[in-house]
C-alpha cells in the first residue's frame, strides 16, 4: 500500500480544472441506472459493510457507547455467520483509547477526527496537539478538517501548510482530509480543495463532517474521484476516497461503488482506498443481505440499535 | 365543439404522496358490462416495501398523539368525505352500483368514520382493567397499538369495505398499508385524496392497488408488518398469510363480515389489532385494608 507525502512540486491551485456541473449531473445519473442483482448485489453489499467507518461523533458519546459501537463493528449480525467486520470505528480523540482497547487485534482500525472537528476554528498549535493526542492513544487514521474560512478567502497556502503540518504530526497514521463540501459552494471549489489536500499529503480525501447539509452527494463524490484520478495520472500516487454523511441506504452505497469502479477501477474497490463514513448505513445493508438470504423483507426490530 | 373529458390517473398513496407504482405496470378493471373502468397501478413488492417503510416512520408520532387528537383527525376525514359525496356516488355508480345504493354506501361510510372517531379516546377506558392480585401490587392492563398493520380490503366493495377495515386500525393508533379491491379499486384512490386533504399525517394510511395473488405472500412474511387483517374472502390466501406469519409471529385477523350492513361496527374491530399490556406496579401494602388491589 503506497502512502502519500507532502509534494514539493505543486501546481498553481488557482488553475485547478473547472468542473462541468451539468456534465457531472448527467454522468452521475447514469451510475444510478446500473442493474445489480442477486450474486453481484450480495457481493456488493458485503463489500459495502467492509468499507464502512462506523461513526459516532456526538457530544453525548460515552465510553459505553463507544464500546458498544466497537462490538457492533466486529459482530455486525451474528445470526448470519461469515459477514465481514467494518473497516474502522470513527470517534473523537477523547474516545480513541477506549475504542482501541475494545477492538483489540480484530483488524478493525480506529479513526479519530481531529483539528478541532467539526469547525476547525482553532489555533494551529491546538490542532497539532489534538492530532498528536489521538495518535499517541492509538489512532490508526486521522480525519482532519480543513480551514474552510481560509480556503474561501483564497488563502490556499495556509490550507496547504496546515494539512502538511498535520500530516507530519500523524506519523504512521493515515490522514483523511475532510473538505466539508457543503460549505464550499461549488464543484469548482471542491475540485480545488481536493487538489490542495492531495498535494499536501492526504492519504484520503473525505467529503464531509456529517454536521453540515448537503453532505456526500454523488456529484461531489464524483468530482473528488475525478481529482483523485488526475492526481494518480500526474504523480503515480494513489489517494483514497471517503464519502461521509447522508449515505444511509444500500442502494445509494451500491451506486457509489459503481461510480468508483467506473471512474477509478477495481484497484480502488477495497477498504484501503474507499470508505463510507456512516452511522446508520450498516443496518440497512444488513437488512438487505438478510432479505436476499431469506426472501422476507426485514424489520429494524431484529437488528442492533445504531 | 364538444369538450374533451379529462380523465383521472389513478395512482397509489404512500407516505402522503401519490406516486405511480415503481414497477411501471398497470391493469384495467372492468365494470359488469365489460367496459374498462380505468388504468390502475399494478403495485409490486417494492411498492409494498416502500409503503411499510412509510407506515413505520409514521407510527411513532401517530401512536403517541393524544387519543383525543386522533379522534379529531378521524372526524375531519368524515368532514372531507361528506364534501365529496357526489364524486364518490358517481364513482360507485361507474363501478356498477345503483344511485340509491351508492348514496346509502357513502352515507354509511361517513357515519362509520364518525363512529370510530368517537371510539378513539374511549375504548381504552372500556376495555382496560385494574386487576385483583394477591400481593402488594397495583396491577393494570391496558391496550396499546400493535404497530404497522397490513390490510387486504374486501374484494366485493369499493368504499364501505375499505373504510370499515381502515378506520378501527388507525383509531387505535396503528398505521397501515392497505391493498384495495382488485376489481373495484377506484374509490380507494379517491379515498386516499380525502385522507390527504384531511389532517391525517402522511404514512398513517398507505393505499396500494393491485392483485392479492401477487402480494399476499409478502404481506404475510414481511418482518416489519406486525399484524394483517384479511377481508378478501379467499381461504387459500388466508392460509398463505398464516403460513408467512410464522417468521415474525404476526397476528392474522380474518374478517368475513358484510360491512355494507349498518350493524357491522363495534369497538372489537379496534381491539383486534391492539396488544393488551399488563403492568405490575409495587405499592405499599395497605395493612390488610379491605382493598382488592
Amino acid at each position: 500500500m503506497t502512502t502519500n507525502k507532502t509534494h514539493k512540486n505543486v501546481p498553481d491551485f488557482r488553475l485547478s480544472p473547472t468542473v462541468d456541473k451539468v456534465g457531472v449531473e448527467e454522468r452521475v445519473a447514469r451510475f444510478q441506472t446500473r442493474s445489480i442483482k442477486n450474486e453481484a448485489k450480495m457481493q456488493g453489499l458485503k463489500m459495502v459493510l467492509n468499507m464502512i467507518d462506523l461513526t459516532t461523533l456526538e457530544g453525548k458519546d460515552t465510553p459505553g457507547k463507544v464500546r458498544q459501537l466497537c462490538y457492533k463493528g466486529q459482530h455486525l449480525h451474528d445470526l448470519h455467520p461469515g459477514l465481514p467486520t467494518v473497516a474502522a470505528i470513527c470517534v473523537y480523540p477523547s474516545m480513541v483509547a477506549e475504542a482501541k482497547k475494545a477492538v483489540g487485534d480484530s483488524g478493525v482500525k480506529i479513526a479519530s477526527v481531529s483539528t478541532a472537528f467539526p469547525s476547525g476554528q482553532a489555533p494551529m498549535s491546538i490542532k497539532i496537539t489534538d492530532t498528536l493526542y489521538a495518535v499517541e492513544h492509538g489512532a490508526d487514521e486521522i480525519d482532519m478538517v480543513i480551514s474552510r474560512g481560509k480556503f474561501l478567502a483564497g488563502d490556499y497556502n495556509f490550507v496547504f501548510d496546515e494539512i502538511a503540518a498535520i500530516k507530519e504530526a500523524c506519523g504512521k497514521a493515515r490522514l483523511k482530509v475532510i473538505l466539508e463540501t457543503g460549505e464550499l459552494a461549488s464543484l469548482d471549489q471542491v475540485r480545488r480543495a481536493s487538489d490542495i489536500a492531495m498535494y499536501a499529503g492526504a492519504d484520503f480525501i473525505k467529503t464531509s463532517t456529517g454536521k453540515i447539509q448537503p453532505a456526500a452527494t454523488m456529484q461531489v463524490t464524483y468530482t473528488m474521484l475525478c481529482a483523485i484520478k488526475d492526481f494518480y495520472r500526474t504523480t503515480g500516487v494513489k489517494v483514497g476516497m471517503k464519502p461521509a454523511g447522508g449515505i444511509s441506504n444500500s442502494k445509494l452505497a451500491l451506486h457509489n461503488l459503481v461510480m468508483v469502479k467506473e471512474t477509478l477501477g477495481n484497484d480502488w474497490l477495497n477498504n484501503n482506498w474507499f470508505r463510507f463514513g456512516a452511522s446508520s448505513l450498516a443496518n440497512d445493508v444488513l437488512m438487505q443481505i438478510m432479505k436476499q438470504e431469506t426472501g422476507h423483507y426485514q424489520s429494524a426490530d431484529y437488528f442492533s440499535i445504531d | 365543439m364538444e369538450r374533451l373529458e379529462i380523465l383521472k390517473t389513478y395512482k397509489i398513496y404512500i407516505g402522503g404522496q401519490f406516486p405511480r407504482t415503481e414497477s411501471g405496470r398497470y391493469y384495467t378493471p372492468f365494470d359488469k358490462k365489460g367496459q374498462p373502468l380505468a388504468n390502475v397501478c399494478l403495485s409490486s413488492r417494492k411498492d409494498l416495501r416502500n409503503a411499510v417503510v412509510a407506515a413505520r416512520k409514521a407510527f411513532g408520532s401517530w401512536s403517541e398523539r393524544s387519543a383525543f387528537n386522533r379522534s379529531q383527525i378521524c372526524y375531519r376525514i368524515a368532514e372531507m368525505l361528506e364534501g365529496r359525496r357526489d364524486q364518490f356516488i358517481a364513482e360507485l355508480v361507474k363501478q356498477g352500483s345503483t344511485t340509491t345504493k351508492a348514496a346509502q354506501e357513502v352515507n354509511l361510510a361517513i357515519d362509520r368514520i364518525v363512529y370510530y372517531a368517537g371510539w378513539c379516546d374511549k375504548f381504552t377506558q372500556v376495555f382496560s382493567a385494574v386487576n385483583p392480585v394477591a400481593s402488594s401490587h397495583f396491577n393494570f392492563s391496558t391496550y396499546e397499538p400493535t404497530g404497522v398493520v397490513g390490510i387486504l380490503a374486501p374484494q366485493d366493495s369499493s368504499l364501505i369495505g375499505l373504510v370499515s377495515v381502515i378506520m378501527p386500525v388507525i383509531a387505535g393508533g396503528n398505521t397501515c398499508v392497505v391493498l384495495a379491491s382488485e376489481q373495484l379499486p377506484l374509490c380507494a384512490v379517491t379515498f386516499a385524496e380525502v385522507l390527504n386533504s384531511s389532517d391525517l399525517p402522511g404514512g398513517v394510511v398507505n393505499i396500494l392497488t393491485g392483485k392479492e395473488t401477487e402480494l399476499v405472500d409478502q404481506f404475510g412474511s414481511h418482518m416489519d408488518i406486525n399484524a394483517v387483517i384479511y377481508a378478501g374472502g379467499n381461504t387459500d390466501h388466508a392460509t398463505a398469510l398464516e403460513a408467512g406469519a410464522v417468521v415474525n409471529v404476526k397476528r392474522i385477523v380474518v374478517y368475513t363480515h358484510n360491512f355494507a350492513d349498518a350493524t357491522q361496527e363495534n369497538p372489537y374491530f379496534i381491539t383486534d389489532v391492539q396488544e393488551l399490556k399488563t403492568t405490575w406496579h409495587p405499592i405499599e401494602h395497605v395493612g390488610g385494608a379491605t382493598s382488592s388491589y
